[in-house]
């Protein structure tokens, strides 16, 4: 087990001007470990997502990221082809809608075959066994790997991005919504799903989510947003059994019961 | 025996001359003058120089006579006769504002300073096919009565209505260019995205008008509404100035005739910025106010971006427009089809073969 | 014509293409923006191709053009009158006696020397295009060798043919980063390109893009381990000096849709034809 955590964020912030995004988030995410981020919209936990990934700029803060080869590095800092190019072999994004996640023009088995062409792999035979196998992994059956998403259910879709997002086996994952807009059984499927896939491969997981039944399946510990903030932090199930600040209160009471 | 096909120069230059025949028609016909299509087919001039990106009348006229009346031919003709000319450097802007206005109406007030003039407008004209002119009336026409004349000091009498809406702060402002700046120029250097609003501009002066026209009608049927009011469009004549390096000071080389269009578009305000209308804007060489008017509307629908709109529909794609409304590079490219392609289709024609025949060739 | 300057081009735009063009071989299979002017020709047919070679076209050049590989097909007429008119230059049909080459859509089946340029004319030098039509992207996709989905598009093509469908135009990786369009020649031509002894310029007029494989520069064209690039064969032979070696253009020559079939390289097979005599 490493000495240090995998990822270190430390006084996060992101203003648009004067309206607030995210201000002064810290915490520290572990290899194996899945951080679930909770709150209502607004309440600042995409924009985490958003600048740990690059997607839009920080106003301020560090997020320290140790490398496979064991260097760090600030990934607001980091220069776009650089953070690009460390997008494709450490971590992974599973967008809340799959279309935003998969080339819908393509195929699902080059769907999942590209991050790994995209890294030199150069043997087709290979490349189509290893989306097979993932195929598998993720309950798409064989016989779709050469139809297109937008033939797929939403839940298929969703599979598939996870799939496309897991292949390259990157350390850490970034999901947002994951089971965002599918029904409920649909989810819970997807949502067992997840929890072997992170087990298995040791995956460490930031799970952005408005939805707390999703932290109770998935994630080892929560924070719980507001107004940009972090108000409270902690083990899940502590948290969700007896939630100290009045706003994890208020949103856990107002979950219904199963 | 199979002889390989030659001849090619022969018969080159036996399509040209045939074409040359062509264009003369029936000797018994007169032939057409320049000095003719000048000042008959004077819309038709002025819409060569637009697209030829050239102000020279006489020049576009000869292109015009040479293309066999091919409008995009002439445009062709011109622009490359453009390439050879010497560039003596940049005139001062014109200055519209002191325009000799031979026409100028706005849509937004029912009467305004210097009044609505109507000038030579097809506007108000039935469109009925008057066979008085096929039989050579037009020189009766032309002596029947006195035209209504233009007031002909047009400086203090004409305000633009942008400006009247600009003093109370209605309109957005225009942001006034930076001097260092180098004006781009699209026929010395090519375009880059995204694209600022003078190098869009230059784009769409020289663009197809029938391709812009659509752009712009989408936009009033809901591809990218952005609720065009007509504040003003006047024509008439301009001078063009240039500081000559030897003088220093601006001595006045032409006058030229244009048409201009200011859009009173959309407004948009928010919490911190009070409510305000935007723009859109058009000029052409002489009178070519379709052309003005279009190029307005899809300007106004290009500057979505920096207006906070979401572009959702094809007039308000930067890269789509841009890159698609110059007839010359499209009717060059379409028109290539024409060109032999025998060695690819070949190669298609044996991949093809081996498909079908399911035979994997051997490396 | 000689109200015009040597080789049509002011020297003020000859200047500016060269830069281009050292520019592009200095970074070999990268397209570089130039300012491409309207010429005498329609674009599409050869404008870029023509401004490359009024750029470096000198009076002691000789200059060969073809067009599908002959020298008598009407553009490449056109464009050797053209320069015959503006330059005065000796033109030759003779691939050999050729210090300068514009092609179109072929290149030669006589190899080529070092001290000899190819000029090939491009009308979509972008590769990426296929899948984005956006030129902000497909810049940022090449510069951060973001080439991933070439190789899925030959991955679909095996998955619905069997085999790669791309039959000329194949996309190419130029010194082992810059992914190229050899402009639409057949793949049959694709091996050539790579370690050329001759410089090989590549214009795009319509589009305003330069690009060059300077000389000995390793080409490959792009493929899988257990799908390697392949050129196309003919069973037949030239029907007129009997190669089995060159490129065979398909001539219908009945009714009944009989077919021979013959050398695609006029000059190469008129030579060939002259030894046999």
């Amino acid at each position: 087990m490493s000495e240090r955590p995998l990822l270190a964020v430390r006084g996060l912030t992101k203003r648009y001007g004067e309206r607030t995004g995210c201000v002064d988030v810290g915490f520290d995410l572990w290899p194996g470990e899945v951080i679930g981020v909770v709150g209502e919209s607004g309440s600042g936990k995409t924009t985490i997502l958003h600048c740990l990934s690059g997607r839009t700029a920080a106003t301020a803060g560090s997020a320290t990221f140790v490398q496979r080869d064991g260097t760090v590095v600030d990934l607001l800092r980091m220069p776009e082809a650089a953070r690009r190019r460390l997008a494709r072999t450490d971590w992974a994004m599973v967008q809340q809608n799959p279309r935003d996640g998969l080339r819908m023009s393509v195929t699902a088995g080059a769907n999942v075959g590209e991050p790994l062409m995209a890294l030199g792999a150069r043997h087709y035979g290979e490349i189509r066994g290893r989306a097979l196998d993932w195929l598998g992994q993720v309950e798409i059956p064989l016989d779709r790997i050469d139809d297109l998403p937008a033939t797929f259910s939403g839940g298929m879709q969703q599979r598939l991005q996870i799939a496309r997002s897991l292949v390259t086996r990157p350390r850490m994952v970034f999901m947002d919504e994951p089971t965002g807009g599918l029904d409920v059984s649909v989810q819970a499927r997807l949502l067992d799903l997840l929890r072997g896939l992170v087990a298995d491969l040791g995956l460490a997981a930031i799970v952005v989510t408005h939805d707390l039944a999703v932290t109770r399946l998935l994630a080892h510990r929560l924070l719980v947003m507001r107004g940009g903030e972090i108000v409270e932090s902690g083990l899940t199930d502590q948290i969700l059994d007896d939630p100290q600040h009045p706003y994890s209160q208020l949103l856990v009471s107002s979950v219904l019961p199963p | 025996m199979y002889v390989a096909v030659k001849g090619g120069e022969q018969a080159i230059e036996a399509a040209h001359r045939l074409l040359a025949q062509e264009r003369r028609g029936d000797p018994a016909v007169p032939e057409l003058s320049l000095a003719q299509i000048e000042e008959q087919l004077a819309l038709l001039v002025d819409r060569v120089m637009a697209e030829g990106s050239l102000h020279d009348r006489e020049l576009a006229a000869l292109a015009i006579k040479q293309a066999r009346g091919d409008l995009l031919e002439a445009v062709f003709l011109l622009r490359a006769y453009r390439t050879t000319l010497p560039r003596f450097g940049a005139s001062e802007p014109i200055d519209t504002g002191s325009m000799t206005i031979r026409r100028r109406i706005s849509a937004t007030f029912k009467d305004l300073p210097g009044g609505q003039i109507l000038g030579p407008t097809f506007d108000y004209t039935h469109r009925l096919l008057d066979f008085d002119l096929a039989a050579g009336a037009d020189a009766e026409l032309a002596g029947a009565g006195e035209p209504t004349s233009a007031p002909d000091d047009g400086e203090a009498s004409m305000p633009r209505v942008v400006d009247l809406l600009d003093r109370e702060g209605l309109i957005e402002a225009e942001e006034p260019d930076d001097e260092s700046d180098p004006v781009p120029d699209l026929t010395r250097a090519p375009l880059r995205f995204p694209a600022d609003r003078a190098a869009r501009l230059q784009n769409l002066a020289r663009g197809d008008e029938g391709f812009l026209l659509s752009l712009g009608y989408s936009t009033q049927r809901g591809y990218g509404r952005n609720h065009p009011f007509a504040g003003e469009i006047r024509l008439g004549d301009v001078d063009v100035e240039l500081v000559p390096e030897e003088l220093g000071f601006a001595v006045t080389i032409a006058a030229i005739g244009v048409t201009e269009c200011h859009l009173v578009n959309q407004f948009r305000g928010s919490a911190t910025a009070p409510a305000q209308f935007t723009r859109g804007y058009g000029l052409a060489f002489g009178e070519a106010e379709r052309k003005a008017m279009v190029m307005a509307l899809v300007d106004r629908a290009l500057r979505g971006r920096e207006l906070g709109e979401t572009p959702a529909s094809p007039a308000q794609d930067e890269e789509f427009v841009l890159y698609h409304s110059d007839n010359v590079e499209a009717s060059g490219f379409v028109q290539h089809l024409k060109l032999p392609h025998y060695v690819d289709f070949q190669s298609e024609l044996v991949l093809v073969r081996n498909l079908r025949a399911g035979t994997e060739p051997a490396p | 014509m000689s109200a015009y300057n040597f080789a049509y081009l002011d020297e003020q735009t000859k200047r500016m293409i060269r830069r281009a063009i050292l520019k592009a071989i200095a970074i070999p299979g990268y397209q570089v923006p130039f300012g491409s002017r309207e010429m005498p020709l329609s674009y599409g047919w050869g404008t870029g191709g023509v401004q490359v070679t009024a750029s470096v076209i000198g009076p002691d050049d000789v200059l060969k053009v073809i067009d599908q590989g002959a020298d008598d097909t009407t553009n490449a007429v056109s464009i050797r009158h053209f320069f015959a008119r503006t330059t005065g230059v000796r033109t030759t049909t003779r691939t050999d006696e050729a210090t300068l080459i514009q092609t179109r859509h072929r290149i030669p089946e006589t190899p080529l020397c070092a001290g000899q340029i190819m000029v090939f004319q491009v009308p979509i030098p972008e590769p990426l295009r296929w899948l984005e039509p956006r030129e902000t992207e497909t810049r940022t996709m090449h510069a951060l060798e973001e080439y991933g989905v070439m190789h899925v598009r030959l991955y679909e093509d095996i998955t619905q043919h069997g085999r790669v469908a791309t039959a000329y135009d194949y996309p190419v990786r130029v010194n082992g980063r810059y992914i190229m369009r050899p402009s639409p020649i057949p793949k049959f031509d694709n091996p050539k390109l790579d370690r050329s002894p001759a410089l090989l310029l590549f214009g795009a007029g319509r589009e305003k893009r330069i690009y060059a494989v300077p000389p000995w520069t390793p080409v490959k064209s792009l493929d899988f381990d257990d799908h390697p690039f392949t050129i196309e064969r003919w069973e037949e032979a030239c029907a007129l000096c009997g190669s089995r070696e060159s490129f065979l253009d398909e001539v219908i020559v009945d009714d009944k849709g009989g077919r021979i079939f013959v050398c695609s390289d006029t000059d190469y097979c008129g030579r060939r034809r002259e030894h046999l005599a």
